[in-house]
């Protein structure tokens, strides 16, 4: 008996590894190259917002009238703009704008949204009729135009955009966490919970929420790299932050393209920066994604 | 299925009425006024006040909230969407001016999108974690991750700087002379249909990943199918579904794709006249755009999901 004991215990730890956080990481690192390196790049950005104060070899709002758009050089490797300002300094304070505004943005508008899924799938009927006919309206509006419109309401303030930018999303996050939502109320444990008298929020809390955090991860992370892209297309638009704010889709407006051609440097690494930071989010999403949805999972 | 079908077009009347009434309050909401905007004042800015109340009443607006509202709503169910604040012409007319620049760049946008989406989204899900997907997948989020307004001004730039080309002042239609029109929305129609390719291209690579798992496939590998005919007589039916609904949903992106590309370029179409409408706080134009944008969304939406459950019962019997 003891031996057959032994083997159900290897045979356990065989069939279901129990890893550690850190052996999770090099998993997927492992399994997921494409979602490390959107990790890395991630990393990186954060890195460089956080020290941008440090790492920044020129103050990013004061210009050099004697200086202005010098090529890049040793003193200035990105070279200078305009107004004689540190191209680099201000892509790197930039980082700080864009993630911000990421981050801020999708969490607000996932946030909302999931929950107002789960109110709607747990409620179901009059409630659920109600909010779905309101998601469906913020769908069916524009994205960009509404972001335009609420933004010029309420003026160019980096505030202000994080709300024209979570709007949108709001519709399109509730959507997917109340189909979730759905199917997970459906199943007998639920039931169980309800027949053996758990109240609504208990039953909400402990055993919905919890099985709709995959999906919700998820749709964060697709709406991160989003959110920073409409950051940056708001503020070219003019309807973003305002200057001097070293925002990089701010940095692409106005003047820099009627310098193109004199001073191509000026738009050229704030779009790199914008790419770079949003090619690391969805590259990581995306593993996230494979690897968080078994149906996509290499069998 | 008939019960569905009502219900479905039923729901339509909400979802549309609460559009307008959004896109009425929001542009009522705006600050800046309409009137100051077009009269402009004198040189040191000063305008009559007489002046303004005489516009207000010409344009319409000063009139109560509730009646302008009814007004437009009672115009709109007679497809009479008003006349616009600054030009005085209708805004189905100016509509129309602008309207086959922009159909051309999203439908040739779609066309190019389609054409390199599927086969390499195909591939990319054939021959899943193997050099070709990563490279597939790079080059997509890479079109996901590049902003569409820089790939058009970086595209300007090298055609300034190499061929010291100037952006066209006037629209020239296919039908007038091909090859100027195909000179001036190449670019254009590359920005945005290299964009649209990468979303649909990963659509396409998940959604075939999907059904290659199905036990149907499996089926057909037993047979000894050769793997050509797996993939495209048995698995690329089944997974088009959900990539079609894509390109069909991502109308509204590809309007928003047309704000950005049409400002870059400076191209006189339907993205760029709303910007400019909403900073001129034209009403009429504004919300005709977004009533019509949403009625476009809808009724592309409405027969997706027709489709969807006459494909599938389960959907129609819930």
């Amino acid at each position: 008996m003891a031996t057959t004991a032994l083997t159900h215990a290897q045979a356990a730890a065989v069939l279901a590894p129990r890893l550690t956080a850190g052996e999770e990481v090099v998993k997927f690192i492992r399994t997921k190259p494409l979602g490390g390196a959107g990790a890395l790049i991630i990393l990186g950005m954060l890195g460089v917002a956080v020290f941008a104060a440090v790492l920044a070899p020129y103050d990013p709002y004061v210009g050099d009238y004697g200086l202005q758009f010098a090529r890049p050089s040793a003193e200035h490797w990105f070279g200078t703009d305009e107004f004689g300002r540190d191209v680099l300094s201000r892509v790197m304070y930039g980082a700080r704008i864009a993630l911000f505004v990421g981050f801020t943005a999708s969490l607000a508008g996932c946030t909302l949204g999931g929950l107002l899924g789960v109110v709607s799938a747990y409620c179901g009927g009059k409630v659920d009729l109600l909010l779905e006919r309101l998601m469906d309206i913020l769908l069916a509006f524009p994205q960009l135009i509404l972001a335009l419109a609420i933004a010029s309401i309420l003026g160019p303030a980096v505030q202000n955009v994080v709300i024209a930018i979570s709007i949108p999303i709001i519709p399109r996050a509730a959507r997917v966490v109340r189909a979730t939502a759905l199917s997970v109320k459906e199943n007998v444990y639920v039931e169980a919970v309800q027949a053996l008298g758990a109240t609504r929020r208990r039953v909400v809390l402990h055993h919905i929420v919890p099985n709709v955090v995959a999906p919700y991860i998820i749709m964060l992370t697709a709406q991160l790299g989003g959110a920073i892209l409409a950051e940056a297309a708001l503020s070219y638009l003019g309807l973003g932050t305002a200057e001097p704010t070293p925002s990089w889709g701010l940095m692409l407006s106005g003047s820099a393209p009627s310098y193109a051609e004199k001073a191509p440097w000026i738009a050229l690494f704030p779009g790199i920066a914008i790419s770079l930071g949003v090619f690391g989010f969805n590259l990581f999403g995306d593993s996230l994604r494979d690897a968080l949805d078994p149906k996509l999972r290499r069998t | 299925m008939r019960t569905y079908v009502v219900t479905r077009l039923l729901l339509i009347v909400p979802t549309l009425l609460g559009v307008a009434s959004l896109v009425f309050v929001i542009m009522r909401v705006i600050p800046g006024d309409v009137t100051l905007l077009i009269l402009g004042g004198d040189q040191a800015g000063r305008i009559d006040a007489s002046q303004i109340a005489a516009l207000k009443h010409r344009l319409g607006i000063d009139q109560p909230l509730l009646t302008q509202f009814g007004t437009w709503l009672w115009g709109v169910l007679r497809f009479d969407f008003g006349t616009s604040l600054w030009s005085g012409r209708p805004v189905v007319e100016e509509l129309l001016i602008r309207l086959p620049l922009s159909l051309e760049l999203a439908l040739a946008a779609t066309i190019v999108s389609v054409l390199i989406a599927i086969p390499f989204g195909m591939l990319a899900a054939v021959r899943q974690d193997t050099w070709v997907d990563y490279l597939v997948r790079v080059i997509s989020i890479g079109g996901l991750a590049i902003p569409s307004f820089w790939v058009g001004i970086l595209v300007i730039l090298f055609l300034v700087i190499f061929f010291g080309w100037g952006p066209p002042l006037e629209f020239t239609p296919p039908w007038v002379d091909p090859w100027a029109n195909f000179q001036q929305m190449v670019w254009p129609i590359v920005t945005v249909g290299y964009r649209y390719a990468a979303v649909t291209t990963r659509m396409t690579r998940s959604s075939v990943l999907e059904v290659l798992r199905e036990d149907y496939i499996r089926t057909a590998w037993a047979k000894g199918l050769r793997e050509r005919a797996i993939v495209i007589r048995h698995a690329l039916k089944n997974a088009m579904l959900p990539v079609i609904t894509l390109i069909g949903t991502e109308f509204a992106f590809l309007i928003g794709g047309l704000v950005v590309t049409e400002t870059v370029f400076t191209l006189n179409g339907v993205g760029r006249f709303v910007v400019d409408a909403v900073a001129h706080r034209d009403y009429p134009v504004v919300q005709a755009l977004v009533f019509l944008i949403a009625l476009g969304f809808v009724i592309v939406n409405l027969l997706v999901d027709l489709t969807y459950a006459w494909f599938d019962p389960r959907i129609r019997y819930r």
